[in-house]
């Protein structure tokens, strides 16, 4: 970024009423203004986002690609990765499905109710995370309301599978259902209302007209939440009572190996999860893209 | 008698939206719901198609109680005012679509289906554009489509919500004339909703003049023009 603005010469276009002096200190001016701001974001940025970035991979690959490989081959490394996928194999589907029905009724319909459970489904993005994973150990855990009928029926909710799922789900529940409802309500019931009128059944109006309709920002709201899903810390840390090669997810087993000193490992784990997050960066453009010309072309 | 209402009355929160309405269609007809905004004609329609409710009063059709078949089985074609069409759909298949939701063993097979709708594209003279989609053809091209739709059922009646309002007036008048023209050559039942006299003059065989949920004055449009049943008719009519 070169800010040299005041050796700028008057650009041809400039109105010739005041002095060309005058004239010079003005344009010098706001382009110095804009000049600063521009490099002001750029700069944030760079130190913010790219900064960090570049840091995970060259710590991951600090002591060559064959030791952060090897880090990434490691059976505890492997259990988190399986069980990260594993949970996000689960929970954004079921999101998914949930999230379209709920923005389904709030979008088509008037009901009593209706802004309450629109502001309810945003609920766990004003919570913290720590309080989404509490609320699912004072349930399920050895001393939570359920607690001890599980453990007579021999069942583990909290520091196992089940408990990382329902926290990551509670989490990412929002993701869907907030990239569908303004687009439903946009919309609106009428495609619909007419295929009754053809004759249409409930199965055949959603697959048939309601689907094609929402696929793209359904695709847009399943990308998000997977990312969240598989990123997730706070919540899954609550419940996942830390067991290696059993309960850490990829997040928590970075957390695991920093906190061991096992840089590279950390980072090279840290490093994949950053390819994802690239990933779904890139995808997520692509969507946007996709989703706007739907949207103009609305007929 | 086609279409039988009885005393149809419903609600909006509290003002009626149908206040005690009471009309008939004749097989053939072609009825205009004449009224300014707010008269309660798009809920006529709505009613009659089964997407809404009333809560008193009774509808036949073809000397059959209506009000407990649900909107589906009902073979009434409503052609929407901004016409509905599915934006995904190309418009051969928009068209299609009333025949391709039929259960299997009242569907046609899929060749008499294209033929269908070939014949149908071509009978609304928009025969060219059934690889297109919605967003590629014009308003008046898009109104066609939406007949096209639902005529494809062989609906008993059918039902258009201000069918030229968002045209403009040239592509207004000649559909007007064409759309005429193609209820006498299919033999067809209609009831269309407008709130312009002039189109409700020219097209009817019969006028009905809506206000607040009730029925001013039946008649043809000559009766409607010449002997106005009271002021409101009067003033509306001018």
């Amino acid at each position: 970024m070169s800010l040299t603005t005041e050796t700028r010469p008057v650009p041809a276009w400039m109105p010739r009423r005041v002095t060309p002096r005058a004239a010079t200190r003005r344009w010098d001016l706001t382009a110095l203004r804009h000049g600063l701001a521009i490099g002001l974001a750029l700069s944030a940025m760079a130190i913010l986002l790219v900064l960090p970035l570049v840091l995970i991979f060259t710590e991951a690959l600090s002591k060559g690609l064959g030791a952060a490989l090897d880090a990434l081959a490691e059976p505890e490394a492997w259990s988190a990765i399986r069980l990260t996928l594993t949970v996000a194999a689960i929970a954004v589907p079921v999101n998914a499905i949930c999230g379209t029905a709920a923005a389904w009724c709030i979008g088509r319909f008037q009901f009593p109710g209706r802004i309450l459970l629109t502001t309810l489904i945003e609920l766990p993005f004003s919570v913290s995370p720590v309080i989404s994973g509490l609320v699912w150990v004072l349930l399920f855990g050895a001393n939570g309301y359920f607690g001890a009928w599980l453990d007579q029926h021999d069942v583990r909710i909290v520091f196992a599978l089940p408990g990382l799922v329902l926290a990551t789900m509670f989490v990412t529940f929002p993701f869907v259902a907030r990239s569908l409802i303004s687009l439903m309500r946009e919309q609106g019931a009428a495609e619909e209302e007419a295929a009754i009128t053809l004759g249409a059944n409930g199965w055949q109006i959603f697959f048939r007209v309601t689907f094609p309709n929402i696929f793209w920002a359904m695709l847009y709201g399943v990308l998000l939440c997977n990312a969240r899903a598989m990123g997730e810390f706070g919540a899954v840390a609550v419940v996942s009572g830390h067991i290696r090669g059993q309960t850490l997810t990829m997040p928590l087993y970075v957390e695991a190996l920093f906190n061991d000193y096992e840089w590279v490992g950390a980072f090279a784990v840290a490093a994949l999860l950053s390819l994802l997050a690239l990933l779904t960066l890139a995808l997520r453009m692509l969507l946007e893209w996709r989703i706007e010309r739907d949207r103009s072309s609305g007929a | 008698m086609m279409v039988e209402m009885r005393d149809l009355r419903k609600l909006f929160g509290a003002t009626p939206a149908l206040d005690g309405l009471s009309l008939s269609v004749r097989k053939g007809e072609f009825l205009a719901l004449l009224g300014p905004s707010g008269s309660g004609k798009t809920t006529l329609l709505r009613v009659l198609a089964g997407l809404d409710f009333v809560s008193f009063g009774s509808i036949e059709i073809g000397g059959r109680p209506i009000q407990d078949v649900p909107a589906r089985e009902r073979r009434i074609g409503l052609v929407f005012q901004h016409y509905a069409l599915f934006r995904h759909m190309t418009v051969a298949r928009n068209v299609a679509f009333g025949l391709e939701v039929r259960p299997r063993r009242d569907r046609p097979p899929a060749a008499v289906i294209r033929e269908r709708v070939a014949e149908l594209l071509e009978m609304m003279e928009i025969g060219g554009l059934g690889d297109r989609y919605p967003d590629q053809i014009s308003g008046g091209q898009r109104q066609r489509v939406a007949l096209a739709r639902a005529l494809a059922v062989e609906p008993t009646l059918l039902l258009l919500d201000e069918p030229f309002g968002a045209l403009d007036a040239k592509v207004r008048r000649n559909l007007r004339v064409w759309l005429r023209a193609l209820h006498d050559r299919m033999g067809l039942t209609s009831i269309f909703v407008t709130h312009d006299q002039a189109e409700a003059l020219e097209m009817a065989d019969r006028i009905a003049v809506l206000r607040a949920g009730r029925i001013e004055q039946v008649d043809t449009p000559d009766g409607v023009y010449r002997h106005p049943a009271n002021d409101f008719v009067r003033e509306f009519m001018n």
